[in-house]
């Protein structure tokens, strides 16, 4: 008999029945809740008189709609009305049913997918849930983690599980040692410019091979975060001493004899040699170079040196109409090249990058430097509390204030701009966050996807340019 | 939950591949703490030609007359039509709500996102897969034909076409059950309440630092 996937591990040590339909029953071991996928949830639970199945299972976070300035005003100083009664919901749900909650104030309060990990609340081998669907970024600790709706969220919290089909195996192997400068970010980029939007649908992914064995559990997160933008609702990744190294100590995580036990139980969480995947997507790490999106989905990517495709060699009629409307939103023009774009407006934040290696990797381009005049705006949004207090005793702030970035409070800002910072209409950004749909940013925005250092290069240069041709400022860490 | 059984409507197109959850209804709506009243912003940027406001009334703002939805010929349309990939991107729940409170019961592609189709179950909402070459003669038949209606029976598990055509599609058993007789799926899976209070003692057993941590730091 073949071996087991990780994905097979984790679904059947997570299977509490199957059904004579077909259909199984999940167990969630971890659920993260924010303000704007859990009010209907919490509302249904009230209507049909429910209490949570396990309150110790949950942890909740404000992050979409909080503002990212000045914060002394607390909850009642968010502006826009229903972004702030939708905060205040959150925490008054928090409150009657007993919920831990990190709200705004909290140094703990962040993104819910950097909370997580940070706070140990993301353990190896558990399934993790929440009500969005960059929640495959926990699978970096060889979790079973993806995005559920509203109606999923309140089956989680009156149940303890999820009704659940089995995904198919798929196997993404990065081979190779990915040359200096390249991140994570490209590599996940890279990945789903080969594979496209879809070509995950309906599996789970584990990522594997050299370059992502080399990856820090930042670099990791980055990657199994995109997996829903390559289609699949989990991205996971086996564990090994890079991520038992990083859980050692957090808040939540074990202590004592009880770490003793769950390492040696985590050292189960890899794919079997002779485990079978449906499918395998072989990657040559050497060859990912800085990555760019040109158009108005994460797969029209293309590699810094690129030239925008011509609409006239595309021979399928869906996709060809799909370049000409990406190209005329974004105000482009085929054949132009990727280096030629100009930048109005950067972000440096979202569940992909905003943790502190990020932070870091675009300050040693910032370092002494300053952003070109014609950048209107360029953010520093970090994940969480704590990465904002670490940055600032590393000095960090200080390096992106100097060069005339602004330095924000945490959340998820203008990922998506629910709250107040968005991309104004026709304005190209350099975004270091997952999405570049149209409206994303902001109506009529232009958003283009690189990484915290293709980011803060093309914040100098005004325009992108290749991260491996920057010189880099290294400065002391605190 | 609404039942679904048969379905006779009129079908809207959208033309386009990769149709995304933000797309479906933008951010500026998900701000709502109910389920309801989605309908009037769904595909707002497409729709309207201004950016719409959440808490807005949408009555006099200026439409996009070439959007499908503003369409005299597809009003009172239940059934939509779209290619492949429909429904990618963010896991909100909205995106059906939105559909579901405009009128659609139905949406008929090549393909879903996987989080998009799930939640659209749970709503009484029926996602239905064809093959390419089917969805594009429904095109066609859409397009060529003012008032084009399909005929969707849940039962037997087919879409009728006006000329006779008949072509059948998947669906899971026990979403199909679900959707049949409008059941709370909550209230099915505690039917097993037993067999959950039992895994989870041995999952205490064996895994015991995945309990309680958080609410003994917590209080």
């Amino acid at each position: 008999m073949a071996g087991k996937t990780l994905y097979d591990k984790l679904w059947d040590s997570h299977l509490v029945k199957e059904r004579e339909d077909g259909s199984s029953i999940i167990y969630i071991d971890r659920q993260l809740l924010h303000e704007v996928t859990s009010p209907q949830a919490f509302e249904g639970l009230r209507v049909a008189g429910r209490k949570p199945w396990r309150l110790d299972a949950n942890l909740a976070t404000p992050d979409h709609n909080v503002q990212t300035t000045d914060r002394s005003g607390g909850v009642a100083a968010i502006v826009d009305k229903v972004s702030r009664i939708q905060v205040t919901t959150l925490d008054d749900n928090c409150d009657d049913f007993g919920v831990l909650e990190f709200k705004m104030g909290d140094p703990r309060q962040g993104i819910v997918h950097v909370v997580g990990p940070e706070q140990g609340a993301t353990l190896p081998g558990m399934t993790v849930v929440c009500g969005d669907s960059h929640t495959s970024t926990h699978g970096a600790f060889g979790a079973l983690a993806h995005g559920i709706g509203t109606s999923e969220v309140e089956h989680v919290l009156a149940t303890q599980t999820l009704i659940q089909k089995k995904m198919k195996n798929m196997l993404v192997r990065v081979n190779g040692s990915v040359k200096q400068g390249i991140t994570g970010k490209d590599i996940v980029l890279a990945i789903i410019g080969e594979m496209g939007t879809a070509g995950g649908t309906g599996y789970a992914i584990e990522f594997g091979g050299d370059a992502i064995k080399a990856l820090s559990m930042e670099g990791r997160m980055t990657v199994c975060n995109m997996a829903i933008e390559a289609g699949a609702r989990a991205g996971m990744i086996a564990v090994d001493q890079t991520t038992i190294d990083y859980v050692k100590g957090r808040p939540f995580a074990p202590k004592g004899e009880l770490w003793d036990a769950a390492v040696a139980n985590w050292s189960e969480l890899n794919s079997d040699v002779d485990s079978v995947f449906d499918e395998i997507i072989e990657i040559d790490g050497a060859a990912i170079i800085p990555q760019v999106t040109w158009g108005t989905s994460p797969e029209m990517v293309l590699p810094v040196d690129g030239i925008l495709p011509d609409p006239i060699n595309e021979k399928d009629e869906v996709k060809k109409e799909g370049i000409e409307r990406a190209l005329s939103y974004m105000g482009l023009k085929a054949g132009m090249s990727i280096k030629d774009i100009h930048i109005d407006s950067v972000f440096i934040g979202s569940c992909t990058n905003s943790r502190i290696e990020d932070l870091r990797a675009a300050a040693e381009v910032v370092n002494g430097k300053t952003i070109s005049d014609r950048i209107s705006q360029a953010l520093i949004v970090p994940g969480s509390g704590l990465i904002k207090l670490q940055a600032e005793k590393e000095g960090l702030d200080k390096i992106f204030t100097d060069a005339g970035f602004e330095w924000r409070e945490p959340g998820c800002s203008m990922c998506l701009a629910m709250n107040a910072d968005k991309l104004e209409s026709g304005k190209h950004c350099a975004a270091t966050s997952n999405r570049n749909f149209e409206g994303r940013q902001g109506f009529g925005g232009r958003t283009h996807l690189v990484s915290p250092a293709m980011a803060a290069a093309a914040a100098l240069a005004g325009h992108f340019v290749d991260i491996r041709e920057v010189e880099l400022t290294k400065f002391a860490q605190a | 939950m609404r039942k679904f059984n048969q379905l006779t409507g009129i079908v809207t197109p959208l033309d386009r591949a990769n149709i995304d959850t933000d797309m479906i209804i933008p951010k500026q709506f998900l701000k709502s703490i109910k389920r309801t009243g989605f309908g009037k912003n769904l595909f707002d940027e497409l729709r309207y030609m201004d950016e719409g406001q959440a808490d807005q009334s949408c009555e006099d703002r200026p439409l996009n007359k070439d959007f499908e939805l503003n369409q005299a010929r597809y009003a009172g349309s239940n059934i939509l039509l779209s290619r492949k990939n429909f429904g990618c991107g963010s896991s909100r729940e909205h995106a059906p709500w939105a559909l579901d409170d405009y009128g659609f019961r139905c949406v008929i592609a090549p393909s879903f996102a996987d989080i998009f189709f799930n939640n659209c179950f749970k709503n009484g909402l029926l996602p239905i897969v064809l093959s390419e070459e089917i969805v594009e003669q429904l095109f066609q038949g859409v397009f060529a034909n003012e008032g084009y209606q399909l005929d969707i029976d849940l039962v037997s598990q087919t879409v009728k076409t006006p000329n006779g055509e008949s072509y059948s599609f998947e669906v899971d058993e026990f979403r199909k059950h679900c959707l049949i007789n409008g059941l709370d799926e909550i209230g099915v899976t505690l039917n097993d309440v037993d067999a959950i209070t039992a895994y989870e003692e041995k999952r205490r057993q064996q895994t015991p630092w995945l309990f309680d941590a958080i609410s003994t730091l917590g209080s």
